[in-house]
């Protein structure tokens, strides 16, 4: 029997056992979202926008391993993805999105709600695909889900004209995907690993460099192998955290610009950095000049562009982080490094997060702490900008994929969308959002479909009544010139949360902190929001300026 | 390492639309800079064969590299500076000639670089010359002493000396 093409579209997302798929519908994709209509197995989402609807695939795919869907109409819808995506694409996160498009014939003429999808996402995507021909649809689908999940993991584009999506043919899916340009390089070269076993031999101030690479290359086990079987000490940034468990007395904390001292002076006096998954961001290296000066880097990444092009490498080795590990752990030992091992431990004790209570204002550092003692198990989402940072500082991750946030992009409005996909793609764990006041307004419409799922989201909004982080760039660079950071016009976002339908609470003393996460805990009818009214003026320490060492570290305290 | 150094790139794709706005937007999208650029499809009709000339030090063109090799389409690079090869571009000149003097003048010296004619009018003459780099700019050097009209050249071509694979 000949199908339309958006239905073989549909047939094809479940042949790749796709169970969401969060969209905003519109002209040029109306086919599909019809063909979605009486579908079971593939479950639309309707988002409220279609920044939200690309969040939310990404949140699932983050929270997941798999790989997540967004849809979007032509024009307008597609270039609504397009924060999404980029999010996406910055993090390495697996998700296609799928485009309406006009019909073939008015490609090119500026047909109403055209928009050039394929020239806008060059850059921000893996790869993309114009179907102007039904017969290419289920083809495109197969080797899409290839590409967004192996290697390098990305975003990919479906861009399919409305006529593709109405015309008919035989539905044939093919059984294996095989793209003659496209063979990810998974194992290493056993030389390079082999002189990488020799350099850690050797090393009398060794450390591991652990990022987002290991949770996507499910490697966490491997790491933990390593890292237990070397006794070496461990940092992992802000992309990997829960790679490896922060309890342990190995562990570093995170590095970079808000990371712990002791790792950015580890980094500055190590003599090996063995970095895996990670990229030698500049949030991560503060000015590059200065970086680990000392040291020799081991850089296991799957991707060979990434290798070298921030710090020079001593042995580079390109493959998957579960198969480079595992090879590793075969020929590495117990290092030899006690001196080196008691002076992280000092830097440890000395320099830990910590911040000074003022009077009787609620903390944002407590209400995490808080949040961590009463949902240490729970996925959390976090936004962007201070509260982010004091999430990452202050709650203490030992499992992979339960720690999401935009680290590449640094997108705000990324947390609430995000966390319904977690919850979605993830239905027996508890769900915290970590937000920031001038974040959440940017996507919080996607309240509605939350309460409407009736998801039981924990969503804590640190409430500073600014843009937080930018102020404390101009508090520190720019003499306090508060240019377009006051956010105390903002609603009362515990009334509005009572608007949409959800739970609000307010809380303003440290002492209803506690009662009120509790609180919450029982609410799992719906999303609950708590706005934390918190310390207006507080800042995230410690601080590597930008430009500066991490040697430079400023401490905050005395 | 930080000496900036010219090389050719011979990139293999898929023969099909968008690929090439991929290549080039990357160099854009990156700041990396393109000196010349050449599309063709090869023997087999389903690849296409770019060469490219660029330049950068060291840690550039390995950039380039291995970010031409993450491109889904793109099936082989190849870095044809690292190895010997050959290389030939053709120029079209096309010269000014008031007079019959200066006309035989120009063409014994298209002889010099082997070129030929391959258009004639009453007061001009297109010129072909094909050749390396070197040899195109000494021909068009020479020959803007008579007055080009216009020029047109076809970016570099090259291929690795010996058998490949
Ligand atoms: C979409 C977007 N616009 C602007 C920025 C720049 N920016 C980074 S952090 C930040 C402040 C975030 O404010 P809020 O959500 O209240 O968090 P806080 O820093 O106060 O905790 C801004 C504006 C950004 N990261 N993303
Ligand atoms: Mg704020």
């Amino acid at each position: 029997m000949e199908l339309s093409g958006a239905q073989i579209l549909v047939d094809s997302l479940k042949r790749e056992g796709v169970e969401y798929i969060f969209g905003v519908n519109g002209g040029a994709a109306m086919p599909i979202f019809d063909a979605l209509y009486d579908e079971n197995e593939v479950k639309l989402i309707p988002m409220r926008h279609e920044q939200g609807a690309s969040h939310a695939a990404d949140g699932y795919a983050r929270a997941t391993g798999k790989v997540g869907v967004a849809l979007a109409t032509s024009g307008p819808g597609a270039t609504n993805l397009v924060t999404g995506i980029a999010t996406a694409y910055m993090d390495s996160i697996p998700m296609v999105a799928i485009t309406g498009q006009v019909f073939t014939d008015f490609i090119g003429s500026d047909a109403f709600q055209e928009c050039d999808v394929i020239g806008v996402t060059r850059p921000i995507c893996k790869h993309s695909y114009l179907i102007k021909d039904c017969e290419e649809v289920a083809d495109v689908v197969a080797e899409a889900f290839h590409i967004a999940s192996t290697g390098k993991q990305g975003p990919v584009i479906i861009d399919i004209a409305k006529d593709a999506q109405k015309n008919e043919t035989l539905f044939q899916y093919p059984e294996t995907v095989d793209i003659r340009s496209y063979k990810p390089q998974m194992h290493g070269d056993p030389a390079q690993i082999a002189k990488a076993a020799t350099l850690i031999k050797e090393a009398k101030k060794p450390m591991l460099y652990a990022g987002g690479g290991v949770v996507l290359a499910e490697a966490s086990e491997e790491l933990r192998e390593l890292t237990l079987k070397t006794q070496i000490p461990i940092t992992v940034t802000l992309m990997g955290l829960g790679a490896f468990p922060e309890t342990h007395p190995l562990a570093m904390e995170m590095p970079g610009m808000h990371g712990s001292c002791c790792a950015n002076y580890a980094f500055t006096d190590a003599d090996l950095i063995i970095a895996i998954g990670a990229r030698f961001d500049d949030r991560v290296t503060g000015d590059l000049s200065k970086f680990a000066p000392n040291a020799k880097k081991i850089h296991i990444d799957i991707d060979a562009s990434c290798i070298g092009k921030n710090v020079q490498v001593d042995v580079p080795i390109v493959g998957d982080a579960k198969n480079v590990l595992t090879e590793l752990n075969k020929l590495v030992d117990t290092a030899d490094i006690d001196p080196w091992r008691d002076q992280i431990q000092e830097w440890k004790q000395k320099y830990p997060f910590e911040y000074e209570q003022k009077g009787n204002k609620v903390m944002p550092q407590y209400v995490i702490e808080k949040i961590y003692e009463h949902y240490s198990d729970a996925i959390v989402v976090a936004d962007v900008g201070q509260h982010q940072m004091w999430a990452a500082q202050y709650f203490k991750f030992t499992e992979p994929r339960k720690w999401l946030n935009s680290g590449g992009l640094g997108t705000m409005g990324f947390s609430l969308p995000a966390a319904i996909g977690a919850q979605l793609g993830c239905p027996d764990d508890t769900v915290v959002n970590i937000n920031g006041d001038g974040s959440y307004i940017m996507t919080i419409q996607e309240l509605v479909p939350a309460i409407t799922m009736k998801l039981p989201l924990k969503i804590f909004i640190i409430n500073n009544m600014y843009l937080g982080m930018v102020r404390q760039w101009q508090e520190l660079f720019h003499n306090k010139r508060y240019s377009a950071v006051d956010y105390h016009d903002n609603p009362d976002f515990a009334l509005l949360a009572q608007a949409f339908g959800a739970t609000g609470l307010r809380v303003e003393h440290p002492e209803d902190v506690e009662p009120a996460l509790l609180k919450a805990k029982g609410i799992n009818d719906g999303p609950v929001v708590i706005d934390f009214i918190v310390d207006e003026e507080e800042n995230v320490f410690p601080m590597v300026p930008a430009g500066k060492g991490l040697g430079d570290v400023i401490r905050g305290l005395s | 390492m930080d000496k900036e150094e010219r090389h050719i790139f011979s990139v293999m794709v898929e023969n099909r639309f968008g690929v090439l706005a991929r290549v080039v937007s990357l160099f854009s999208g990156r700041g990396f800079n393109i000196d010349s650029l050449n599309v063709a499809e090869t023997h087999d009709k389903s690849v296409s064969q770019i060469t490219l000339v660029t330049h950068g030090n060291a840690q550039i063109i390995e950039q380039i590299y291995q970010h031409l090799n993450r491109l889904i389409d793109v099936i082989e690079v190849t870095d044809l500076s690292a190895g010997t090869h050959v290389e030939r571009e053709i120029v079209l000149i096309k010269v000014a000639t008031d007079d019959a003097q200066k006309r035989t003048e120009i063409l014994q010296t298209a002889e010099v670089f082997r070129g030929r004619v391959i258009d004639m009018k009453p007061a001009s003459i297109v010129l072909e010359v094909t050749g390396d780099e070197g040899k195109l700019e000494a021909a068009i050097n020479i020959f803007s002493t008579y007055g080009i009209l216009e020029l047109a050249r076809t970016g570099k071509i090259a291929m690795m000396r010996g058998a490949t694979n």
